[in-house]
């Protein structure tokens, strides 16, 4: 699915615009019998991306016919039956919501998406997208500062600093193209976007409006909730946007602090430390829990802490709550009380430049309506089946009402939101479906990356103890890595959790050069069902940074034989 | 001669930096584990060998603390070798008692990293055998010698103590620490602080609000270290005017001392070990000037002339080049490593000029500058500022005409040199000249090294230095 959509968010302007270099793409439609209708555009798309997926030429035929069937079953959608408005309403466009849609108009749905604030959520806006430019300029920093790392290259940097403002901009700009990109996907497919904040009526009735405006209500055969979360900020901290601040305003980056607390050591508290340290500077962790980054596997939170913390101009607090946080004001930094977690003893006092709340997100999900189909969340979360549809105050499924991504709280990612919205969508058109989260892989972007899929190590072996199998575990070091010997990256860790009994992929975790982009084979295998003694025959080109995987299947000591094998040998 | 001596020493020897350099080398050089033999029970852990490749390893982290017990098997700490990390395991159950070389420190394989005690008892035994016996902190300058005229001045007049009292009282004073009741110090500043192992109690902030910032920290090693060498130069020249500290201290106040000070204090009790004595010896430096102003332009600078000279007189005399060990031998040292102190940003250092008997003279100034780059980098391997069997020191730049230097103990024996003067004397043909000079004052252990070796060794020396033209080959 996310292939599908970076090829539409290339394309756009080229489809509707340009049939010359549609043709080109190799579609086989000439340019004279298309006519750029909404509709038609979208049923293009298909064709590109299952032309992709099909084959060559050969198949220019079937691919054309494909998009005939395609371009009926859109049209066919243009009238909801059951006096419905629409097939399917989702409320909130961020990635999950998107996800769905493009899926759902794939199945022929129509749909609609209800979007109060800005197309592409928290992740765009505020989250994974403005975050990785601001990670692009503190991986190369990083670099630049690392005088031995150069010299040990034969590099020789002279000088190096960055312009605050060009590197916000970048972050901004990007954004602004994600969502751009984003929001024409939506137009191209002919999703109605509704403007509002989307509040639920009763079964099947959504109404949207804004402030001043006055409210209008549609119908659907299913409505989908996707509204997200945004920055959790625990009672006691004063959040005024400058000097205490949430990742919201952080993004930003409206000044570099000099010292700045970051409470919170997960995966945001993590990547944004990487990008303070790049821009000058100091960071203190403050966590609640006795260990920093708990919720990594913890021999890769160890090293991790030996290669992003330790090294860097870092320090931390564990096992202490910042119980009171006061912004800086009449000439006075800002404040942090610290207490013991536990004994909830006052701990320590910090005087900061600035403090970033990293402490998590809280569901979106207040105003949306829930009462009038009965339905209670839980810390704010909306409860959710397996096959995320909503669950109501008597435990019983409620009938067209589904609730994917971080406002059912089951893991709180874009891509995992974007994934439940496709199961849903699956689900509703009648192929149920239950997606396996532990196939979702998760990634922070720091320098350099931590990746991970599946099980941790403790978590293994408690299910290994609870259902009677052993675990194993096969690691492997980028030292190791000829790519990554030569990138003079040597530093990383991946390691293979397994049984094996059956060669079954338990989990993967990976630290490391690009760890976020490695982690795929592991999550495939596992979403696939692939064994370790099927996968350890695949070819992995040589020198690359994916031989580290390579490396891990094959030091695995499986014990099961092969149990498939490619269908047909072809001789070369 | 002492033109061309005081450039060169403007230039690589900073001011201020003589001796302080000298003991630490020395104490990292001491094993005194075995000359006690009540500390049977302290054992030493090594840097183990982790490939057959391995010839030193980094400290990732001490998985365990100082004052942890430790079982047989458990994991202690992790090593980076050349390959890999991996979790080091003690063979003996006890205590760790003592961390000799901190997190990202560098050992040579084979070399202690740490002390592990049999009870809990001996703990402070086996720290205060760890901190006499230094280890992987060329920066820390926590050893610094003062020889014994020097210290005497120190302990007489409270002034040269200041840096530290004054400090102490700014601190106090300074907003971020709520009336000295909190040190407010940013993350970077408790790193540097930890690895300097300087007190941030003892730190007056700088920063926004009065924090604590890096930079005080640096400054405040620069202060102690400045502390430490004052009390030579009171001794010795005008120096002392500028370098004596302006801050008052508070009268009839007790000052404690800081880390470093107290590691000073126990390395001089300890010095008093060795019997020593000292020979001193005039020489004329005017054929050494003329060679110097030769040759300097390929770079040979006069500290690699001077150990030059040096190595090849104790070619001549490898009694001279001997430790005591035990109280009960003579340790013949293999090779002649003339070890040379050296003041680098406030700390305090002793590179080594490894075998410099054998190294012609082109390659060993060659060999400083890399030496005095890596010391001023912080990037001195141990080998190069622990394995020296002989120590230089000079104090020459301040106009210094002799003076007289503690012995390192581990070594046999230390050389002040003094600088070279324009002095009138009889020449052999019974008139009157100008000749160049120098004095060097010679400090031995005199349990093996007696009056007439030291005398020899130096009318070699002198000879050297008189007609250099051997030093070049």
């Amino acid at each position: 699915m996310q292939g599908s959509i970076s090829l539409s968010f290339s394309t756009p302007a080229i489809s509707r615009s340009d049939p010359a270099r549609f043709l080109v793409a190799g579609v086989g439609v000439t340019p004279e019998g298309v006519s750029f209708s909404r509709l038609q555009g979208q049923a293009l798309r298909f064709c590109v991306r299952k032309f992709a997926g099909v084959g060559r030429s050969p198949h220019l035929v079937s691919s054309r016919k494909l998009c005939k069937k395609t371009l009926a079953a859109v049209t066919d959608n243009g009238s909801t039956g059951k006096g419905f408005d629409y097939d399917l309403v989702i409320i909130g466009a961020g990635v999950g919501g998107h996800g769905a849609a493009l899926h759902a108009v794939e199945k022929g749905l129509k749909t609609a998406i209800i979007e109060g604030d800005v197309i592409g959520g928290t992740c765009v806006n505020r989250g994974c997208v403005p975050s990785k430019a601001l990670l692009a300029v503190s991986g190369r920093m990083h670099e630049l500062q690392s005088e031995d790392h150069l010299k040990s290259m034969g590099l020789q940097v002279l000088n190096h600093s960055y312009d605050r403002q060009g590197v916000a901009d970048h972050a901004n700009n990007l954004a602004s193209k994600i969502r751009s990109n984003l929001t024409n996907s939506l137009k191209a497919l002919g999703v109605d976007i509704l403007t509002g904040v989307g509040t639920i009526v009763g079964t099947q009735k959504v109404k949207y409006g804004k402030v001043g405006t006055v409210d209008k209500e549609v119908t659907a055969k299913d409505i989908l909730i996707a509204t997200g979360s945004v920055p959790f900020v625990p009672n006691g901290i004063e959040v005024d946007g400058k000097t205490v601040f949430t990742s919201d305003q952080a993004l930003k980056l409206e000044w570099v602090p000099e010292w700045i607390a970051i409470v919170g050591s997960g995966y945001i508290g993590l990547e944004f430390s990487d990008v303070y340290t790049a821009l000058g500077s100091e960071v203190t962790f403050v966590e609640a829990l006795d260990q920093l980054m708990p919720g990594f596997d913890p021999e890769i939170g160890k090293l991790a802490q030996r290669i992003l913390i330790n090294p860097r101009k870092i320090d931390f607090h564990t096992g202490v709550f910042a119980k009171k946080i006061t912004p800086a004001r009449e000439g006075k930094p800002v404040q942090i009380e610290l207490i013991d977690a536990k004994t909830k003893e006052p701990k320590d006092m910090l005087e900061v430049d600035a403090a970033l709340i990293a402490t998590g997100r809280a569901p979106f999900t207040k105003g949306l309506g829930l009462e009038s189909v009965n339905v209670t969340t839980q810390r704010g979360f909306v409860p959710v089946d397996e096959r995320m549809q909503v669950i109501d105050t008597n435990g019983n499924p409620v009938p067209h009402l589904y609730c994917i991504g971080d406002a059912n709280g089951k893991m709180m990612l874009a891509h995992a939101a974007s994934a439940q919205g496709i199961s849903v969508i699956e689900t509703i058109c009648g192929k149920v479906h239950v997606l396996n989260h532990l196939s979702i892989p998760a990634a922070c972007f720091t320098h350099p990356e931590i990746s991970m899929v599946g099980l941790t190590e403790p978590q293994a072996r408690e299910k290994a103890e609870k259902e009677g199998f052993e675990v194993f575990v096969a690691k492997t070091s980028f030292k190791a890595n000829t790519k990554a010997l030569a990138e003079n990256e040597g530093e990383g860790l991946a390691k293979l959790i397994y049984r094996p009994d059956n060669g079954e992929i338990l989990g993967v975790h990976i630290l490391g050069l690009h760890a976020a982009d490695l982690i795929h084979e592991a999550s495939n295998a596992i979403a696939m069902g692939t064994r370790i003694q099927d996968i350890k025959f695949a070819v992995h080109a040589h020198p690359t940074l994916s031989e580290v995987l390579d490396e891990l299947f094959k030091a695995a000591k499986v014990t099961a034989g092969i149990s498939r094998s490619v269908d047909e040998p072809v001789a070369v | 001669m002492a033109g061309a001596l005081q450039l060169h020493l403007g230039s690589s020897f900073l001011p201020s930096s003589s001796h302080l350099k000298l003991r630490r080398r020395i104490f990292a050089a001491t094993a005194p584990l075995r000359r006690h033999p009540t500390e049977s029970k302290i054992r030493e852990i090594f840097m183990p060998a982790l490939s057959s490749t391995m010839t030193e390893g980094k400290i990732v982290s001490w998985v365990k603390s100082e004052g942890d017990k430790l079982s047989k098997g458990e994991s202690v700490v992790v090593v980076e070798s050349d390959k890999a990390d991996m979790d080091v395991e003690t063979f003996y159950d006890g205590y760790l008692a003592a961390i000799m070389v901190d997190e990202g420190g560098i050992a040579t394989v084979g070399s202690a990293i740490a002390l592990l005690a049999e009870t809990e008892e001996e703990i402070p035994l086996a720290k205060s055998k760890a901190s006499s016996s230094s280890s992987a902190h060329p920066e820390e300058a926590s050893s610094p010698p003062v020889s014994p005229q020097e210290s005497a001045i120190a302990t007489e007049a409270s002034p040269p103590r200041p840096g530290k009292a004054d400090l102490t009282l700014a601190s106090s004073a300074h907003p971020a620490s709520d009336a000295g009741r909190r040190i407010v110090a940013t993350p970077y500043a408790k790193k540097l602080a930890r690895d300097l192992k300087v007190e941030l109690q003892s730190v007056v902030g700088t920063g926004p609000m009065g924090r604590i910032v890096a930079k005080d920290v640096e400054a405040a090693t620069d202060g102690a270290a400045s502390v430490a060498i004052t009390a030579p130069i009171t001794s010795a020249t005008k120096a002392v005017a500028d370098s004596t500290p302006k801050v008052p201290v508070e009268l009839g106040s007790v000052v404690p001392f800081t880390a470093m000070q107290g590691a000073v204090s126990r390395n001089m009790v300890e010095s008093l070990a060795a019997p020593t004595f000292r020979v001193g010896y005039t020489i004329t430096t005017n054929s050494l000037d003329e060679l110097y102003k030769k040759i300097k332009s390929k770079g040979v600078t006069m500290t690699a002339l001077l150990a030059k000279a040096t190595a090849m007189a104790l070619t001549k005399h490898p009694v001279i080049n001997c430790s005591c060990r035990d109280g009960k031998s003579f340790t013949y040292n293999s090779s002649i490593n003339i070890a040379v102190a050296v003041a680098i940003d406030g700390g305090l250092i002793t590179p080594v000029l490894q075998e410099a008997d054998k190294v012609d003279i082109y390659s060993l100034s060659r060999k400083w500058k890399e030496l005095v780059d890596k010391a001023r980098a912080k990037q001195l391997q141990p080998l190069e500022y622990n394995s020296g069997t002989f120590t230089l020191s000079n104090l020459g730049m301040f106009g210094v005409d002799r003076f007289d230097a503690i012995l390192p103990p581990g070594t046999g024996a230390i050389m002040a040199v003094g600088a070279a003067q324009p002095t009138v004397v009889a020449t052999k043909d019974g008139r009157i000249g100008v000749k160049n000079q120098m004095q060097v004052n010679v400090t031995a252990d005199h349990r093996i090294i007696y009056g007439a070796d030291l005398a020899a060794f130096l009318q070699t020396l002198a000879k050297i230095i008189e007609d250099p033209k051997d030093l070049t080959f």
